[in-house]
């Protein structure tokens, strides 16, 4: 008798495992990229949502990174 | 000890990773992440594309939310269709509860990651469509109306409307025009396949216009909506996002859209039985690549616009 995972069972939920691992990690990746791009991209924005808000801007022309 | 956790005797079938990704229809994910793709490049404004990328994708999330929840209420009439019962739910491979917490949780996440990725209008809208989805089409009238699919259309039909306000933050003549294209497309779209699948309706208890007014009525039907959907597809060539390209394509489609239509009409149950519904079969299949083709020029003019030769310059 061996504790390996030898039954099918065990092969689905190392499967579903894997899966959600991977969509955890791609998730991890696309809020980093967005992120990213978010704050780079020199809008005026606030910190909490990262939406840029024109009406921020004073004098018409878009402030850099405020 | 351990030997108990691998007798599967007393278990219910355990899901696999796959069982889960058909619970979000994947097909139809497939057709929302296209005609939002096609929305959101068709608006005169461009995004950055990992925002670009990271909308679409929630938007899909959110239409795949919206199907895990459909098919935790229907997974009754699921059962019954020959079409559907291998579905995770009926088929025994996913929990109920599972389904509607997945579609829930899934749901509350597409729309917060879609407003914190674009705005607030397409996260509105896609809040709204997975409510209009789940909520009007699947609990209400898909089960009381033979209007169903008509009504429940809008559903299927506001992807692109996300698409562009994904990229304006609001939502213009074009993006209703787009959402009126597959508003209007739907019910011939659907009612031609009823007409040679409605044996499955019928014993789910469903009401499709074939079931509960005839097929002749249903034959009026997908004439007249073409009829309505025609000068609408045509005339979006004359707006922003059509061109010389859309309008060639929109009118060949068009007129052999309106030919097919007219050919169901014109013949009755008997003539259809004889040839085993030829003809509706190769209208629906013409269905599909109507409106494939329909965005795919709507694309096109997209793509051609930095080079100075999309639109009507």
């Amino acid at each position: 008798m061996s504790f390996r995972a030898t039954h099918e069972l065990h092969r689905r939920r190392a499967g579903r495992n894997i899966g959600l691992a991977l969509v955890l990690l791609a998730f991890i990746a696309i809020v980093f990229g967005l992120t990213v791009v978010k704050v780079t991209s020199g809008d005026p924005m606030q910190a909490f949502d990262h939406v840029p808000r024109p009406e921020m801007a004073t004098d018409g022309t878009p402030a850099q990174g405020d | 000890m351990t030997d108990a956790s691998i007798n599967t005797h007393t278990l219910q079938p355990e899901a696999s990773f796959g069982d889960y990704v058909a619970l979000l229809k994947p097909r139809v994910m497939s057709l929302v992440v296209f005609t939002a793709l096609v929305g959101l490049l068709a608006a005169p404004v461009g995004v950055h594309p990992m925002i670009g990328f990271a909308s679409i994708l929630f938007i899909a999330v959110g239409a795949g939310a919206s199907g895990a929840l459909n098919m935790w209420w229907d997974a009754d009439i699921d059962a019954v269709m020959k079409r559907t019962a291998k579905r995770p739910v009926p088929a025994g491979k996913v929990e109920p509860g599972e389904a509607l917490a997945i579609g829930v949780a899934l749901s509350g996440f597409a729309v917060v990651m879609l407003a914190l990725a674009s705005n607030l209008v397409a996260a509105g809208l896609l809040a709204f469509t997975i409510l209009f989805y789940a909520v009007v089409y699947t609990m209400w009238l898909k089960r009381w109306t033979p209007q169903n699919i008509v009504i429940g259309g809008a559903a299927g039909a506001f992807p692109p409307m996300i698409g562009w306000a994904v990229a304006t933050g609001g939502i213009g003549l074009e993006s209703v025009l787009m959402f009126l294209l597959i508003f209007m497309w739907t019910p011939p779209h659907f009612w031609a396949l009823a007409l040679f699948m409605n044996a499955d309706y019928e014993k789910a208890g469903v009401p499709m216009l074939t079931v509960t007014h005839g097929r002749r009525v249903t034959r009026n039907h997908v004439l007249a909506y073409t009829v309505l959907l025609a000068p609408l597809a045509v005339g979006t060539a004359f707006t922003s996002i059509g061109g010389p390209v859309y309008l060639l394509t929109s009118v060949v489609l068009n007129a052999l859209f309106l030919l097919g239509a007219w050919r169901i009409w014109r013949r009755d149950e008997e003539a259809a039985q004889a040839d085993k519904y030829k003809v509706e079969k190769s209208f629906f299949g013409l269905s599909l690549l109507y409106l494939f083709l329909h965005f795919g020029a709507i694309l096109m003019e997209a793509a051609l616009r930095p080079y100075g030769l999309g639109g009507w310059g």
